[in-house]
């Protein structure tokens, strides 16, 4: 379990300031300049050995994400993008973050702009995050008037402005580049890659977009050392995460606790156990609604990193938790989570567009046992037929979890479809 | 260069291509739906995902540009495996109407499905189905077949420089439309049909009328504006059914203009289709022989002087050469093919001409255009032009009226004091050009001081670095904007000694010194000031001319005729008989053949191949078919005082300008939206 000493985010539950004063006791923008004075190799060479992967989901090394930025600013302006369209199901860790300690997202910005060659950031807010992006502001706001950022942040002489921009709600706008069209204006589609938005990101010009997470935590990495970072948590895994435990839990919560946390042990600590006692778990989601389930067996031993639970054939995502005790019909539970993607589907490309759409109606069907047994594995091949074959990785998202349903649960879909046959052939 | 593996064999092809072109080059074929050589690179329809060995997932090969060592798989089952599932994706909600899908044998989700698809569909769930979309008379919608490939988004967008189509809506529920319901405003919305891969955009016009594979297809050439776009007629026995374009990179690339799709229904509209002679001041159906009679009586006994006659802007060439020589022979100096009275030096050919050639605009890196609206005088020039000024960032200035000319540009004014005086900046710019440009259109020179303009214009033109021999590249450019003018201009089709232009033929017909007029296919000059005069109107359209006739000689439309066209850049081009006239019309040199012998001075011409001998004789240039050949510079233009009266548009109405348009129906309708009046409001006018 995490040491108090080693927490990050030391105001996760509100019960402090959030704003300048409160953040300074925390420790946030102390000795911002010095760290700024490292230069900018420094920095990316040190987030890089902190080992510290993207906190959005896939992964991805931030350090080696900002050592793609060209080295030299060319005639095109560096951007840094913040993405803080939190909307996968059952997260709500970015909103913590900004609404509890929006400081540490304001630094950690500046610190990530500078080591990129960025001047400017805009942090892309989810819509519904009403009084987030206001605390943000605030936090933006007493940033300037205390010279932390501006025109010569923190005394650097290094110019950094922050902007806030407010989406309006669209799931799919979480995607990097579908976020830089949405920002730029236009409707938020992914673009193709390549290239990538480290050669051609917003307005065309070289761009880095973090998850909100990922960069929150760089301040305090360059504070304590990257040694300090890499020590926590599993190799390759490191650090500490914000995880957010929802569903059928005694006590739900978001909790900041060491990578490679044992699931069980996660869940038994900070939330009190599954409801009706750990035998009464039915499946886990680990990581957010894109990734596949757990079923009670896996969940006794994973830990919680991106690389075991990669073994499992599931992933650990955002981090969002969802527990699923024995009264739960997991089979409607994955057909709502169809239902969202059918939803949320930008309409772009071909497989995602009309394969959502297709995959909800048969598992509506399925789940209310009018199909016949033989679309179990026409549904699996469609999920297949999706995935990988889309610009973006929505159609991957709304694949996994059918796939991670039919993997686990495939005798009580059968039986479902079983109990009612004369039902298949009147539909 | 890049070496690639494509499906185990190797190839070196150009850096910057895609895997999808390089595919192509290899002759291995990739299916595609969005994907278009033309349009910006959407990838969307997925169709052309392909393997490729160190890549976790298929790409999308019309994205993926080509790398060193690539090695890329074709035709793994996993790849027909993908196409058959981005096959069935794009077939589970479309109707699958093809039996009455006026796309049905030319569709490419037809031809792809048979192909790369299934043979059965497994999706059981309802289908979805869209809400038709107006998009004005030409294009007829049905919105359940789209396949979201938004390549007519992107046309619009990119090459007709509208950006009034978008997709609305998300996941399944996007829909491809107008944003708020209205017509596209584009006199190129027609190629939006022809790039739609599936029946979701067709020809209104032309619904329900044909099958494709009923169709005649003859290859031809296009007369609605002088570019001379390479079009296709395609018939169903003696009917135009439609007009499609033709590639010809030089030309009109594969775009043609709405005017030349769609005036098609007005080839049977209005037809002349047998002589007509005046008695007792009401035309009377006749037989050939009654109307060469009447015409030979009252040429009868009339000097030379007496006669005039006029070319309209549909005429070919053969018609003008056997006109031209029948009017020699009847000792008449009087003829003009300039029926709007422009200024066009036919002495020297390089005054009358697109000198850069058309496809000379993708080279231009400063653009003038002094009195011309290249958008309504000839669309798809235009949308070379705009690719110019907005992808390449060409900057263009204009003289003449402003106007939405799909682009930005400088406005120096209306008149044009401004090009005798260019203003220091534009002048800089040119100079400072690699390949400076300027385009004279028709309204700066059909005026009284024309002469002067034009004389004008060659000035500016070599002061600003227009022409410089040494790059092989001449920027002075003129606009034409009849089929006719520039073949005309090449057989001489003009007064000679002591003869009388149009405007002067017109004052000398009100006076009565002439008293015998013959109009082929003239009908844009004033009626009224023929007077007196004996007319004799040869053309295929009861228009203007015909309704002033003395004499009615039924000719052919240029779907209906071999005949010879020269564009406004001096290409000759050949026209091919789709159909055959109809009634007593007959091809029009054939009929100024038979009249000549009627009256005394018989032609000394019988067949096709004699013409086309006669023509070049009379010019050398008809020798080479399809191309456009540079003229020399030589001095051209009569100095003079130029008026401070501002320039007016040339045509009021782009559907409209000549008499098959206007007997068109769909171009009625056009007009009635486009030109007449604003479109009814729609619901968010309030």
């Amino acid at each position: 379990m995490l040491k108090d000493a080693d927490r990050i985010f030391t105001n996760l539950y509100g019960l402090e300031s959030p704003f300048l004063e409160g953040a300074k006791k925390r420790g946030d923008w102390d000795g911002t300049k010095k760290i700024l004075e490292l230069g900018r190799e420094k920095i990316v060479d040190d987030v890089k050995a902190s080992g510290l992967r993207g906190r959005g989901g896939a992964g991805f090394s931030t350090g080696m994400k900002w050592s793609f930025m060209p080295k030299e600013i060319g005639e095109r302006p560096h951007y840094l993008v913040i993405n803080a369209d939190e909307g996968e199901p059952g997260t709500c860790k970015d909103r913590e973050i900004m609404r509890h300690d929006p400081h540490k997202l304001v630094e950690g910005a500046l610190i990530a702009s500078f080591a990129i060659g960025a001047h400017a950031a805009y942090c892309y807010v989810r819509g519904e995050f009403y009084r987030e992006t206001e605390a943000l502001q605030r936090a933006v706001d007493e940033a300037y008037e205390a010279g932390l950022i501006g025109d010569n942040a923190c005394g650097s002489g290094y110019k950094f402005d922050f902007y806030i921009h407010r989406g309006m709600g669209a799931y799919i706008c979480g995607e990097e580049s579908a976020l830089i069209e949405s920002l730029e204006g236009k409707k938020g589609q992914p673009r193709l890659k390549p290239p990538f938005p480290a050669n051609v990101g917003l307005y065309g010009c070289p761009t880095t977009v973090n998850n909100v997470e990922s960069i929150a935590v760089v301040p305090e990495i360059m504070r304590r050392g990257h040694e300090w970072f890499a020590g926590l948590g599993k190799p390759n895994n490191t650090g500490t995460k914000l995880f957010i435990i929802s569903g059928h839990v005694n006590n739900p919560c978001a909790v900041e606790e060491e990578m490679g946390i044992p699931l069980k042990e996660l869940i038994d600590k900070h939330c009190g156990g599954v409801r009706g006692g750990w035998d009464n778990l039915k499946a886990i989601i680990p990581g957010g609604a894109s990734v596949p389930l757990l079923v009670k067996e896996q969940c006794e031993t994973v830990t919680m990193d991106f690389d075991a639970l990669r073994e499992m054939r599931s992933g650990l995502g955002t981090a969002a938790v969802m527990v699923m005790d024995q009264s739960t019909d997991v089979i409607r539970a994955i057909t709502r989570l169809s239902a969202f993607y059918k939803h949320e589907s930008c309409g772009q490309c071909t497989p995602c567009r009309e394969g959502t759409g297709w995959m909800w109606r048969m598992m509506e069907r399925i789940c209310e046992g009018r199909a016949s047994v033989d679309e179990i594995d026409m549904l699996e091949e469609v999920t297949r037929q999706i995935e990988g074959h889309t610009i973006c990785a929505l159609g991957d998202a709304a694949a996994w979890p059918i796939q991670g349903l039919i993997r686990a649960f495939r005798p009580e879909m059968e039986a479902r479809l079983g109990a009612k046959p004369a039902a298949t052939e009147a539909a | 260069m890049v070496k690639l593996t494509i499906d185990d064999t190797e190839y070196e092809v150009d850096a910057g291509l895609t895997v999808l072109q390089a595919c192509e080059q290899a002759g291995i074929e990739i299916p595609r739906f969005c994907y278009h050589e033309r349009l910006s690179i959407a990838g969307n329809c997925r169709m052309c995902l392909v393997d490729m060995e160190r890549s976790p997932k298929p790409v999308a090969s019309c994205a993926m540009p080509v790398g060193e060592g690539m090695v890329i798989h074709t035709n793994t089952p996993e790849v027909q495996k993908m196409r058959k599932g981005v096959m069935e994706f794009l077939l589970i909600n479309h109707p699958l109407d093809c039996p009455i899908c006026d796309q049905g044998g030319e569709c490419d989700l037809q031809d792809q499905a048979m192909a790369f698809g299934s043979d059965l569909s497994r999706y059981q769930e309802n289908k979805r189905a869209v809400k038709d979309k107006d998009f004005g008379p030409l294009i007829k919608t049905i919105m359940t077949r789209c396949i979201h490939c938004t390549r007519c988004v992107r046309f619009a967008t990119e090459i007709a420089g509208v950006p009034e189509l978008g997709a609305t809506g998300r996941g399944e529920n996007t829909e491809i439309g107008t944003y708020v319901q209205k017509a596209l405003s584009s006199e190129l919305s027609g190629n939006m049909i022809d790039l739609c891969p599936v029946g979701a955009l067709t020809n209104g016009p032309y619904a329900f009328h044909a099958r494709s594979w009923e169709l005649k297809k003859t290859e031809s050439v296009d007369v609605m504006d002088a570019m001379g776009a390479n079009i296709r007629v395609d018939a169903r026995g003696p009917e135009v059914m439609r007009v499609l374009p033709r590639l010809n990179e030089d030309v009109n690339e594969e775009w043609i203009s709405d005017k030349t799709r769609f005036a098609c229904d007005g080839l049977v509209k209005q037809r002349l289709d047998r002589p007509y002679v005046r008695k007792d001041g009401k035309l009377q159906p006749a037989s050939w022989k009654e109307a060469f009679d009447a015409i030979a009586a009252a040429a009868k006994g009339l000097t030379g002087d007496a006669m005039a006659a006029i070319a309209g802007d549909l005429a070919d060439c053969e018609a003008m050469t056997a006109l031209k020589d029948l009017m020699g022979s009847l000792g008449s100096p009087n003829i003009d093919c300039r029926q709007d009275g422009a200024k066009l030096d036919a002495s020297v050919r390089a005054s009358y001409l697109f000198n850069s050639t058309i496809a000379g605009i993708d080279q231009a890196d400063a653009i003038l255009l002094v009195g011309c609206n290249p958008r309504v005088e000839a669309p798809v020039l235009n949308a070379r032009i705009r690719r110019r000024a907005f992808v390449n960032g060409v900057p263009v200035a204009l003289i003449g009226p402003a106007t939405d000319l799909t682009y930005d540009y400088t406005h120096l004014g209306d008149g044009l004091d401004v090009l005798a005086k260019l203003p220091g900046a534009l002048a800089k710019t040119m100079k400072s050009a690699d390949k400076a440009m300027i385009i004279v259109g028709q309204s700066a020179l059909a005026r009284e001081d024309g002469a002067a303009v034009l004389a004008l214009a060659r000035k500016v033109a070599e002061e600003t670095g227009c022409i410089d021999p040494a790059k092989n590249w001449n920027g002075f450019n003129v606009l034409n904007t009849a089929a006719a003018r520039v073949g005309g201009l090449d057989l001489g089709f003009v007064p000679g000694e002591g003869g009388k232009d149009v405007p002067e033929i017109l004052d000398a017909t009100a006076k009565g010194d002439i008293k015998f007029v013959y109009l082929l296919g003239a009908d844009e000059i004033d009626m009224t000031r023929l007077g007196h005069a004996f007319v004799v109107y040869q053309g295929h359209h009861g228009d203007a001319g015909a309704h002033r006739a003395d004499v009615i000689l039924p000719g052919a439309a240029y779907t209906e005729k071999n005949a010879t066209y020269v564009n406004t850049e001096g290409r000759v081009q050949l026209g091919r008989l789709a159909v055959y006239p109809p009634g007593d019309a007959r091809e029009d040199w054939t009929i100024i053949r038979a009249l000549s012998d009627a009256m005394g001075h018989k032609l000394p011409f019988d067949n096709l191949r004699q013409v086309r001998a006669r023509m070049i004789e009379l010019n050398a240039n008809f020798l080479n078919v399809d191309q456009a050949v540079s003229a020399p510079w030589k001095p051209f233009g009569t100095d003079g005082t130029i008026s401070d009266a501002p320039l007016t548009p040339y045509f009021d109405n782009f559907y409209m300008t000549n008499p098959i348009s206007r007997a068109s129906e769909t171009m009625a309708r056009c007009t009635d939206i486009f030109v007449r009046g604003p479109q009814g409001k729609t619901g968010t006018d309030g």
